[in-house]
């Protein structure tokens, strides 16, 4: 009986063994980049909403508090969308007549609120509560980024799971003040000293249980 | 070069077979299903499977088919799944039996005294069950370091910290409101703070849906404090606040 294969077939077989291991490596490594990439995560990515609202104009530059739209930062899990009421607190006097913001006083006028593009939305099998990281000195720019300087709201981070235990598993480098945490403008990480004292202080837990998020 | 043929015997030999023909053709099954087989029954499952869980309806654990606070749904008018509260009800908790506290006002006639005791009490100053309730300097302390945070949240952006009526959105083009530092103002009494904040005036829209309650009388007390402070004495300040003052120039 003839030989089949040629003795050239064992060098190519080799080949092709290796070559199946890198190809594969580099698939899983391509798949894991575009997964931690802005295409998925958005981090980045400017959202087109209704009105091209500025962070930077009313924070930054105006210097009003997050808590003067965002109401319920502190005593809810949700931080608040302001109902267009709040707009027109101020926009029934300023830029009356700005084609930008007809949107907003037709919403006043008509009572049909707003369609805003959500820029953070953790998964629904995710548990997560603004107040209890705010009571916790855990300041707004530390996951939202400098908003202040934000002329239009992308998403600072990933909302990984990874992202998440990042803070859970050593808070002592993510804590602040608590008075100033919504100081857009302070976005410092403490010295050990004094982040492990405010640890202590504020009796922060290092919670990485399944359960502390996924409830 | 490879030897892939080792496998199915051994899974043969694992069959019970009672006569030798069948165990046979057990094994040549056997065989055939192990070289390869299986591979067209197993894709025309599988494409089955993807076809009617598409035709089911995909379900996104991350998108749950429930709402989120303020999600927008089709069922209501408005297009909104958060609902307004109903006229005519009130929410748990939220029975509003005395009016000077939560009106500011009896009879159109602003309150005169200030509500220590309801401020601390709604703001969770006091011990629960405590018999006595009082409202001590400690109490009324914090009762005014809430009044000076929320009015800066809410109130400084046109009135500025001082109380002058000076703030960045008055720089902007907003008609001035006027100064806390008037005689009229300093005259009126607590009460009219409270309506004002609740109902509005004039051009200042009301904040009674962004400011609970509680905190707008905060607001107020700490408005009196800031017309305090633009027309305390030095003789009156206690010592340790006279020395944090600019030392005056000595005229010979």
């Amino acid at each position: 009986m003839p030989q089949i294969f040629h003795p050239s077939m064992n060098t190519i077989a080799r080949v092709s063994i290796f070559g199946a291991v890198f190809i594969l490596t580099a698939i899983i490594a391509l798949l894991l980049l575009v997964v931690r990439s802005p295409y998925v995560t958005d981090v980045g990515v400017v959202r087109e909403q209704p009105v091209p609202f500025s962070h930077k104009h009313h924070v930054g530059d105006v210097g009003l508090d997050c808590r003067y739209c965002h109401t319920s930062v502190e005593d809810s899990s949700f931080a608040g969308i302001p109902p267009t009421k709040t707009c027109m607190n101020c926009h029934s006097q300023l830029f009356t007549e700005s084609a930008m913001l007809q949107p907003v006083r037709d919403s006043f006028a008509t009572g049909q609120p707003l369609h805003w593009t959500r820029v953070h939305d953790v998964p629904d099998f995710v548990y997560f509560d603004h107040s209890i990281h705010i009571h916790k000195g855990i300041g707004c720019v530390k996951c939202h980024g400098p908003v202040n300087e934000m002329p239009l709201m992308w998403r600072e981070q990933t909302l990984h799971m990874k992202w998440c235990l990042d803070c859970h598993r050593q808070p002592e480098l993510f804590v602040g003040d608590r008075a100033n945490v919504f100081n857009t403008a302070i976005d410092v990480q403490l010295d050990p000293v004094a982040a492990n004292a405010l640890v202590d202080k504020y009796h922060i837990q290092s919670k990485t249980d399944c359960y502390t998020c996924h409830r | 070069m490879f030897r892939v043929r080792a496998l199915p015997t051994i899974v043969a030999g694992a069959l019970p077979c009672a006569e030798r023909e069948t165990c046979a053709e057990r094994r040549d099954a056997v065989d055939a299903w192990t070289n390869g087989a299986w591979i067209v029954p197993a894709t025309l499952s599988l494409c089955v499977l993807l076809l009617v869980s598409a035709g089911c309806g995909y379900q996104d654990m991350a998108d749950q088919p429930h709402y989120e606070p303020l999600e927008a749904s089709e069922f209501f008018a408005e297009g909104q799944a958060s609902r307004p509260l109903i006229s005519g009800t009130v929410a748990r908790g939220h029975l509003r039996i005395d009016r000077a506290f939560f009106e500011g006002q009896v009879d159109g006639k602003p309150v005169e005294v200030y509500p220590w005791l309801a401020v601390a009490r709604q703001l969770g100053l006091l011990a629960d069950g405590a018999e006595s309730q009082e409202v001590d300097e400690h109490v009324r302390a914090q009762i005014l370091e809430r009044g000076q945070q929320r009015f800066n949240i809410f109130c400084s952006a046109c009135h500025d910290r001082t109380g002058s009526g000076q703030g960045m959105v008055v720089q902007r083009g907003f008609p001035a409101p006027p100064s806390y530092h008037s005689d009229r103002l300093r005259a009126a009494p607590v009460g009219h703070f409270y309506v004002v904040a609740t109902q509005g005036f004039g051009r200042m829209p009301d904040y009674a849906d962004q400011i609970p309650p509680a905190d707008r009388w905060a607001i107020v007390a700490y408005v009196r404090a800031l017309q305090l402070s633009q027309h305390a004495e030095v003789g009156e300040l206690p010592p340790a606040d006279r020395a944090a003052l600019p030392a005056e120039e000595d005229t010979p």
